[in-house]
């Protein structure tokens, strides 16, 4: 391999690892803060990508489509929160499990009733269409524009939880939920809000991701088991986990494919059950 | 020793005083009894359609009381147990020359025995996590699986491949059964359905069974008392794994195909709904929970075959928010009413 063709694929893997941490770190935080084990997380994703590519049709804009499509899927996952999860919370995990299984039925149903199933395509925006010369290849731009745009929400992420007053009550809840609300805190009221942005972060990544996955049924379904393996590998709950597990998967997916293109769907579940060998809880997961 | 042991066995008792014993409730035992004699006249009284239905039914019962084992009884949320489930049904299609029938005394036993080593290897690796990592790291070897039979074009690759045909099944020179005969298959399969049963209810009902419940009531405590338990929560593995590989095989000499769907993550998912909808740590709601989700799912596709599965998610959210304890549940409650008004 030379350097050309591997720096194109540090690319991609670092790409492939930003889209995974936007939908992970919804993931796991709706994990770490509300104990909520959301199978329907990739469903999100589908419904967002679903959303850009039929907002496109309207608008014929991506940049419109998201715009629009955001503050659809923001009252979307409010509302599945309020009326069904928030009466979960006391319930065993396995009746969420079970919960957002029927969920993901639903929505793959109401995808497949709306939009059919055939293979759909979102255009890339034209002023980012183009692609710059690396060496004696060329790399799309709008591959760039995505690992930056992720980066940008990842960065504002960090500072929201670390540096503000809702982030601090998120973190409070995350670790003493009892003593949070003792101080006066709706935590019904946070988690709400930790719940409709982490379906807006998978639909999001689903809007960006549509114009270079192509839109389908089924979509959601692969990325939430690859984000399960990426959160549990940085340990779940952990937000720095989340990065650091999805540029993990995202370069041992995309360098798998070349190194060992027979074997290449297995070795991210590898990478994962050596980990969980060597860090039972994870990466950066606290021991329980 | 002898008597040290029993103490500890005592010590168990003691944290497991919720526990009753569904032989004493009188609406469970006339349940068990009525729908034994309703299966075993089924051929006679049924409809010829719905045979084979109810023979697959029942081998999801078997599938689903495996897990139960695991999920109900041992507190192993496994979400990769499709894994064995397939495996074993691959296995047969592998063993099964294309030309000539094998006999079932060499085939089931290789089934069993792969499946078992498997069972043992994941089993050995996942027990040392628990709570949500054991799901994932669960689910990651099943993956692991279905990507190597999906990817493999010697095995079919996604489409699957055939089993040429059902395994005879000889003693000395007699042939005692025909499974190619659907009546005697269903018979094969109802007394593999009440073996199985019986099997874990013994297991169940052993100081195993014992010890595998005290690591669900409080691991803690029953690792204070003196029992390894990451040995017996791996020995329940096993035992549930092979089981499910039991159910794989009859499902592979149901349906004649073996494919990667048969291990991904939705039937894993399947199986461990009936046992949360049937009621998980009850053996009897897992087997009424793969009866009822059979049936619904039939009838769903009956209905409105082209999105049937938009029906089943429904029915699963409605069931979830409104029986917080299954469909087991409302019989056990029932009891419960009973009981207190005496």
């Amino acid at each position: 391999m030379d350097l050309v063709t591997f720096l194109i694929q540090v690319l991609n893997g670092l790409q492939y690892g930003f889209t995974l941490f936007l939908v992970a770190s919804g993931l796991t935080l709706i994990f770490g803060i509300m104990g909520i084990i959301n199978l329907a997380h990739g469903a999100f994703y589908m419904v967002g990508a679903y959303l850009s590519f039929w907002l496109f049709g309207i608008t014929e804009s991506l940049l419109l489509a998201i715009i629009v499509g955001l503050p659809i899927m923001l009252i979307f996952g409010y509302a599945i929160e309020r009326l069904a999860i928030s009466s979960l919370y006391k319930r065993d995990h396995l009746y969420q499990v079970l919960f957002t299984y029927g969920l993901i039925l639903v929505l793959n149903e109401m995808q497949k009733i709306l939009w059919g199933s055939d293979f759909n395509s979102v255009p890339i925006p034209e002023f980012l269409s183009t692609s710059i010369p690396l060496g004696n290849q060329e790399y799309p731009v709008y591959r760039l524009f995505v690992s930056l745009v992720c980066m940008i929400v990842a960065a504002s992420m960090y500072i929201v939880i670390s540096k503000t007053k809702l982030g601090m009550m998120i973190r409070a809840g995350a670790t003493h939920r009892e003593m949070t609300q003792v101080l006066g805190i709706n935590i019904n009221r946070v988690f709400a809000i930790v719940f409709s942005f982490g379906a807006a972060l998978a639909g999001f990544s689903g809007m960006i991701d549509a114009p270079l996955s192509s839109v389908y049924p089924g979509m959601g379904d692969y990325i939430l088991i690859i984000s399960f393996v990426v959160i549990v590998i940085g340990g779940i709950g952990s937000i720095k986990g989340a990065f650091v597990g999805a540029m993990l998967v995202g370069m041992a997916d995309t360098f798998g494919k070349i190194l060992l293109p027979e074997f290449s769907a297995m070795v991210i579940y590898a990478l994962m059950a050596l980990v969980l060998l060597w860090r039972p809880q994870g990466l950066f997961g606290r021991p329980n | 020793m002898h008597s040290w042991h029993l103490f500890c066995y005592g010590g168990l008792r003691v944290c497991l005083e919720d526990q009753t014993d569904m032989l004493q409730s009188r609406p469970l035992l006339t349940l068990l009894v009525l729908s034994l004699s309703v299966l075993t006249l089924f051929p006679v009284i049924g409809d010829e359609f719905y045979q084979e239905l109810v023979v697959r039914l029942m081998i999801m019962a078997i599938f689903a009381m495996s897990l139960d084992l695991l999920i109900g009884y041992t507190g192993l949320v496994s979400f990769g147990h499709a894994a064995f489930f397939g495996l074993s049904g691959y296995m047969l299609a592998i063993i099964t020359p294309e030309t000539e029938p094998i006999s079932i005394w060499l085939a089931l036993p290789f089934c069993l025995l792969v499946t078992a080593t498997a069972a043992l290897i994941i089993g050995w690796f996942s027990v040392r996590t628990s709570g949500i990592y054991f799901i994932m790291i669960t689910l990651a070897f099943a993956q692991m699986f279905y990507y190597y039979f999906n990817e493999n074009q010697n095995l079919g690759g996604s489409d699957g491949i055939f089993i040429f045909s059902k395994p005879t099944v000889f003693v000395g020179n007699i042939q005692i059964l025909d499974l190619n005969n659907p009546l005697s298959f269903y018979y094969f399969v109802l007394i593999s359905l009440i073996a199985s049963y019986l099997i874990l209810f013994v297991i169940l009902q052993a100081p195993f069974g014992q010890v595998i419940r005290g690591i669900l009531a409080n691991e803690t405590r029953t690792r204070a008392l003196g029992f390894n338990t990451q040995k017996y929560k791996l020995i329940s593995f096993i035992i549930g794994g092979t089981l499910a590989g039991f159910a794989g095989f009859l499902e592979a000499v149901a349906g004649g195909i073996i494919s990667p769907a048969h291990l991904s993550w939705h039937e894993s998912g399947t199986i461990m709904m009936v046992v949360i909808l049937g009621g998980m740590g009850t053996l009897y709601g897992p087997v009424l929970g793969a009866f009822i989700l059979g049936f619904l799912q039939d009838y769903f596709q009956e209905i409105w075959s082209a999105h049937w599965l938009l029906l089943l998610g429904i029915f699963i959210i409605v069931v979830v928010l409104l029986l917080p304890k299954g469909i087991a549940g409302l019989f056990s409650q029932t009891v419960h009413r009973k009981n207190t008004r005496k």
